[in-house]
Formats: structure tokens, C-alpha cells, sequence
């Protein structure tokens, strides 16, 4: 405010006036920064109503109080749901969640990361064919596609067949952890190949080309050169897939059994059936703590956009 | 040339070439088996879901007799298109806002604007179920709001995780554009209002409509967040076959899922075509 020059004097020097231009480039600037803020301000209401305060309120839930009736009541603060997390149900769910959510990560990054090689490796026109062909799974009905390895893997389902006639096994896995772990790595793939494949494309090929001419063979080269390069594709994609993952419920509900529960399941258990709500938010609060320190951790990886 | 060179460099020889190619091939064979194979089942003549017993339509008459399913897809149409709507209006504003210009809080924004991207959908889904539990009297006291019908929960929760979709997808679009068309248009004496409907608006075009047709998808598909906040009477379509799904399954669902399955990916496939003629990057994602 003080350091703007009066407006009469800035409106009265019509031409490029190197002593005026100060005044009024900041002028203009800060009406510049009001403008946009307005046009941010209706996103910035509607979050602020619909998506932080619902966070608040998630947050002073896990601190609150429940009843006998079942209610969660907004008073007499305490840290009661926090310490029923130490419980041995609690613990366990949460290890299970972790190891599946950590299983689906590894696989993914398995079958991914050659993919996403492959691609990288085709001509223009082949690689966006095959990147719409990745992208096509990426954005369609999560739901059905889970469904869809319900038909496959139904006691008389085309995979359980194939098992057996191949001798392996029963090959009934259908709502087991097994067939949870397969439907979230069905589900979460494209969220691994997409960095991957984003990272690789990028690398300089002639930095591999300088490897070989050093002698380095293929394993080499790609150990040394292409691995560490397409590192924070992999940190990326990891991140992508163990979030979803570790609060992952979909899946669990449609492929997994009743007894082996995931986190998520277990909050919707907590607000739908046990009416617990204290809990079931102190554990929300927990995957989404997780959630926040993967993002930072991608962030800090270099990664720009999701 | 040198990138040809080089890429050539990147492709291993030999066996490992032959086993890369395999395996990328499994892979796809992998994303897409299961989608052919529910497509199929679809018009299988069995009350049982797995076994092939004869071809019928059977599947697709009953869904389309089936009234509660009928009902739900108009919740479904009803919810996706008002929150896309309203979502693809704050999304393209804030997106402008972000892009075009600098203010104080800004950054704080914009981090808050990737949050609903990333957060768990569970959570989301508890967010708004408390919220609306919290709040429900706050939302009376307005005239001619009743949450309690839930359609309009099911709008509001939608728009919260759709704003942030379209902006980054407008926001990927506005980037790759040049500011001085914008300019010009300023120099010669357009308002702002006449510099955007004249100038940004048709260039961003693509990436609002790509960013509306991810809104409608994101919206169609979503079964948790749905599901916490729909009211008995008002349940989208996702959320009715999530409720079959755990019921037990008939084959019906087969030809519903089906329905809902093209619906997806056609939206999808729409949606990639607008954000890439032009070359704005949903690769980016």
C-alpha cells in the first residue's frame, strides 16, 4: 500500500514514464492477483465446505466420544479410539493390509516394468496405440473389471478349469487373500506402468549406447544405466499402487472372504455395523497419514503430476 | 535419427528380446481376457456364472425388464450430469486461476486441490458420511434443500472428488498453451470476459471437454463414496450391482456389467481422443 504511488499521479502520466511504470506494474499486478483469485474462489469455497472441513470433522471424530446407543457425540475429548488401534484384531488387519498392499506393489512392478520397457522401445505410432490400450483399463469401471475375475475364478470358472487341467492345484482361490491380491494387482497395473513407462521414455539412449561401448553387456548396462535412471518411475508407481491398496475395499468385498478383512473393510465395518465411529475415524486418520507420507515421499522423488 | 539409433540400442537382442515381447504380450492378454470373457458370459443360457451352456439374450431382456435397475441408471444420469456440470465450472476456473495467474495462497490451493485425487476412497466415503451426519441441519436451514433424498449428497460428494479431475486436465491443456494469444487479444482492447470467450475458451476447449468426460466417468463408476452417502430409493447403478455383487451372483449382472462396461470405456476412449488430437496429456497422468 504505501509503496504504490498515488493514483492520480499514476493516471496522469499517460506514456512509458520510467518513473511511473513501478507504481503501476504494481498496480496492475495486484489487480491481476485479485482477479484470479476471485476466479479461484468458488473451487476454493466448495473444497473448503464439502472436502476440508469433512476432513475436520473425520479428525475430531477419532478424538471423540461414543455412547451406549451407538452415536459419536463431539464432546469430552479422549484418546480412546487411538488405543484400541493396539488391539490384536486392529493390529492384525493392519499387518495383513500392509503385506498385501506390499505383495501388490512387488508384483506390479514384475510385470510392469518390462512393459512399460517394451513400449518405450516402439516406434511413435505403435507406443500411443499401446499406451491407449493401457490407458483404456486405467480409466474404466473399477468395479466390473474386479467382477470380472469372479466369472473367471468361480468353481467352475475358464482359470479354476485351467488349473486343474494343468494339475497344479484345486485352484480355488476365490475368496481367499490370494484372490484379493490378484484383483487389486488386475486393478492397480496401469497405475504402475504409466510412471514407468514415463520415467523410461526419457532416458537418454545414449548414455546405454556409452555403457556398451565400454564394454558393459546387456545386464550391465541395464543395471547400471536404465535401472537407476527409471528409479523414480518405480518409486512413483509403487506409490500409486500401495496407496489404493492399503485402503483398498472394493476388492476385498467382491473377491476376498468374509474372515480375512482388509483396513478398509474394516471401516466400513466400524460406521455401518458396529457404529463405532471414533474408531473407524481414528483409523481413517491412520491410511490417510500413510497416504500423505507416500504423496510427500513421490513429491520428494521428483514426481510432478499424478 | 539419433533418437532411431538409440532406441535401436535400448531393445535388447536375442533371447531376452524374445521373452520381452512375451511377456508384454501376456501382459495385455492379462488386462484384457477377463473383459472378453465377462462379454461372453453375458449371453451365456445358465443360471450358474461360470459354465457355458448356450447362447441367449435372455440376460439383456431381463435387464431391460428389470425396473429397479432401470431406476438406478437414471440416479446414476441424474447425479453425473449435475456434478459434472458444476464440477467442469469450478474445475476450468480454478484451473485458469492457477495457470494465468499469482496470488497469496495459491500454493496452499493447489495442494489442497491434488488431495481428493489421492486420497483413499474410503476415506473420502467417510468424510462425507460423517459430514453429512454432522451437517445435515446446517444444509435445512436453506430453503428448498432436503439431503435427505440423498440425490442431492450424491451431487455434492461427487462434485468434491470431480473439481480436482477436470482441473489438472484442463490445467495439463492451458500449460501447453501460449499466453500471448491472450495478450494480443488484451492489447486490442478486449475486456477480460471478451479475451477469455474469444481467445482461451476455444484453445482450452478440448481440455474442458476431456476433463467433462472424465467427470462423467469418474462419477458413473464410482461405487464407495456412493454407497456411504446414497438414501434407500436413490441408489446409482454402481452402487445397485456392488449391492448384487455381495447378495450373490445371477447372470444378470453379467449383461448389466456389460452395459456398463462400454459405457465406460467409450467415455474413455472419447475422452483421450479430445485431450490428444490436440496434444494436451492425459499421458501426463
Amino acid at each position: 500500500m504505501s509503496v504504490a504511488a498515488p493514483p492520480d499521479e499514476a493516471h496522469g502520466v499517460a506514456g512509458p514514464s520510467e518513473v511511473a511504470t513501478p507504481g503501476l506494474e504494481r498496480q496492475a499486478e495486484r489487480a491481476k492477483a485479485r482477479q484470479g483469485f476471485l476466479l479461484g474462489l468458488p473451487a476454493i469455497i466448495y473444497l473448503l465446505v464439502f472436502f476440508v472441513i469433512p476432513l475436520g470433522v473425520v479428525v475430531a471424530y477419532s478424538f471423540a466420544t461414543r455412547t451406549r446407543s451407538g452415536r459419536t457425540e463431539l464432546r469430552d475429548w479422549n484418546l480412546n479410539a487411538y488405543a484400541r488401534l493396539g488391539d490384536d484384531i486392529v493390529l492384525t488387519v493392519a499387518w495383513r493390509s500392509l503385506w498385501v498392499a506390499a505383495l501388490t506393489t512387488v508384483i506390479c512392478i514384475v510385470l510392469a516394468y518390462p512393459l512399460a520397457y517394451f513400449i518405450s522401445t516402439r516406434s511413435a505410432v505403435t507406443r500411443n496405440l499401446l499406451l491407449v490400450g493401457i490407458m483404456i483399463p486405467f480409466w474404466s469401471n473399477f468395479l466390473i473389471r474386479t467382477y470380472a475375475w469372479r466369472v473367471l475364478l468361480d468353481s467352475d470358472g475358464l482359470v479354476t478349469q485351467m488349473v486343474q487341467a494343468t494339475g497344479l492345484g484345486d485352484g480355488r482361490i476365490l475368496f481367499t487373500t490370494n484372490a484379493v491380491i490378484l484383483g487389486l494387482v488386475y486393478g492397480y497395473l496401469p497405475f504402475m506402468v504409466l510412471p514407468l513407462y514415463a520415467a523410461i521414455e526419457r532416458i537418454d539412449w545414449s548414455l546405454v549406447e556409452g555403457a556398451r561401448d565400454l564394454y558393459a553387456n546387456g545386464w550391465g548396462a541395464f543395471r547400471r544405466v536404465v535401472w537407476p535412471l527409471s528409479k523414480p518411475g518405480v518409486v512413483a508407481g509403487s506409490i500409486l499402487v500401495f496407496v489404493p491398496s492399503f485402503g483398498a475395499y472394493v476388492t476385498p468385498a467382491i473377491l476376498g472372504g468374509n474372515k480375512e478383512g482388509l483396513l478398509g473393510s474394516y471401516i466400513v465395518l466400524q460406521f455401518l455395523s458396529a457404529r463405532n465411529g471414533p474408531v473407524g475415524s481414528a483409523v481413517s486418520v491412520v491410511v490417510l497419514v500413510v497416504m500423505l507420507l507416500g504423496t510427500l515421499l513421490y513429491f520428494r522423488s521428483g514426481g510432478k503430476n499424478l | 535419427m539419433s533418437k532411431g539409433v538409440a532406441r535401436s540400442t535400448a531393445e535388447p537382442q536375442g533371447l531376452s528380446r524374445w521373452w520381452l515381447r512375451g511377456h508384454s504380450l501376456l501382459v495385455f492378454v492379462f488386462f484384457y481376457a477377463p473383459i472378453v470373457v465377462l462379454f461372453v458370459f453375458s449371453f451365456n443360457d445358465s443360471n450358474a456364472v461360470g459354465n457355458w451352456k448356450g447362447f441367449t439374450f435372455g440376460w439383456y431382456e431381463a435387464f431391460l425388464d428389470n425396473d429397479n435397475v432401470q431406476k438406478s441408471i437414471w440416479v446414476s444420469v441424474k447425479v453425473c450430469l449435475f456434478s459434472t456440470v458444476i464440477a467442469v465450472v469450478l474445475g476450468t476456473a480454478s484451473a485458469l486461476a492457477l495457470e494465468r495467474f499469482r496470488w497469496w495462497g495459491q500454493k496452499a490451493f493447489d495442494a489442497v486441490l491434488y488431495l481428493p485425487i489421492i486420497i483413499p476412497d474410503v476415506t473420502m466415503a467417510v468424510m462425507m458420511l460423517v459430514f453429512f451426519g454432522e451437517a445435515a441441519e446446517w444444509f435445512n436451514v436453506i430453503p428448498g434443500v432436503d439431503l435427505s433424498s440423498g440425490l442431492e449428497k450424491l451431487v455434492l460428494s461427487h462434485v468434491a472428488f470431480n473439481i480436482s479431475f477436470v482441473s489438472v486436465v484442463v490445467r495439463a491443456r492451458l500449460a501447453n498453451l501460449d499466453a500471448s494469444m491472450e495478450e494480443a487479444a488484451a492489447d486490442l482492447y478486449a475486456n477480460r470476459w471478451q479475451a477469455f470467450r474469444r481467445v482461451t475458451l476455444p484453445q482450452i476447449m478440448p481440455g474442458v471437454i476431456g476433463g467433462a468426460l472424465l467427470a462423467i466417468t469418474i462419477s458413473l463408476d464410482d461405487v464407495v463414496v456412493s454407497s456411504f452417502v446414497a438414501a434407500v430409493g436413490a441408489t446409482p447403478i454402481s452402487v445397485y450391482v456392488f449391492g448384487m455383487l455381495r447378495k450373490g451372483v445371477s447372470p444378470l449382472v453379467n449383461s448389466v456389467s456389460v452395459v456398463m462396461l462400454t459405457a465406460s470405456i467409450s467415455l474413455v476412449l472419447a475422452s483421450l481422443v479430445f485431450s490428444r488430437a490436440t496434444g494436451s496429456g492425459r499421458e501426463e497422468r
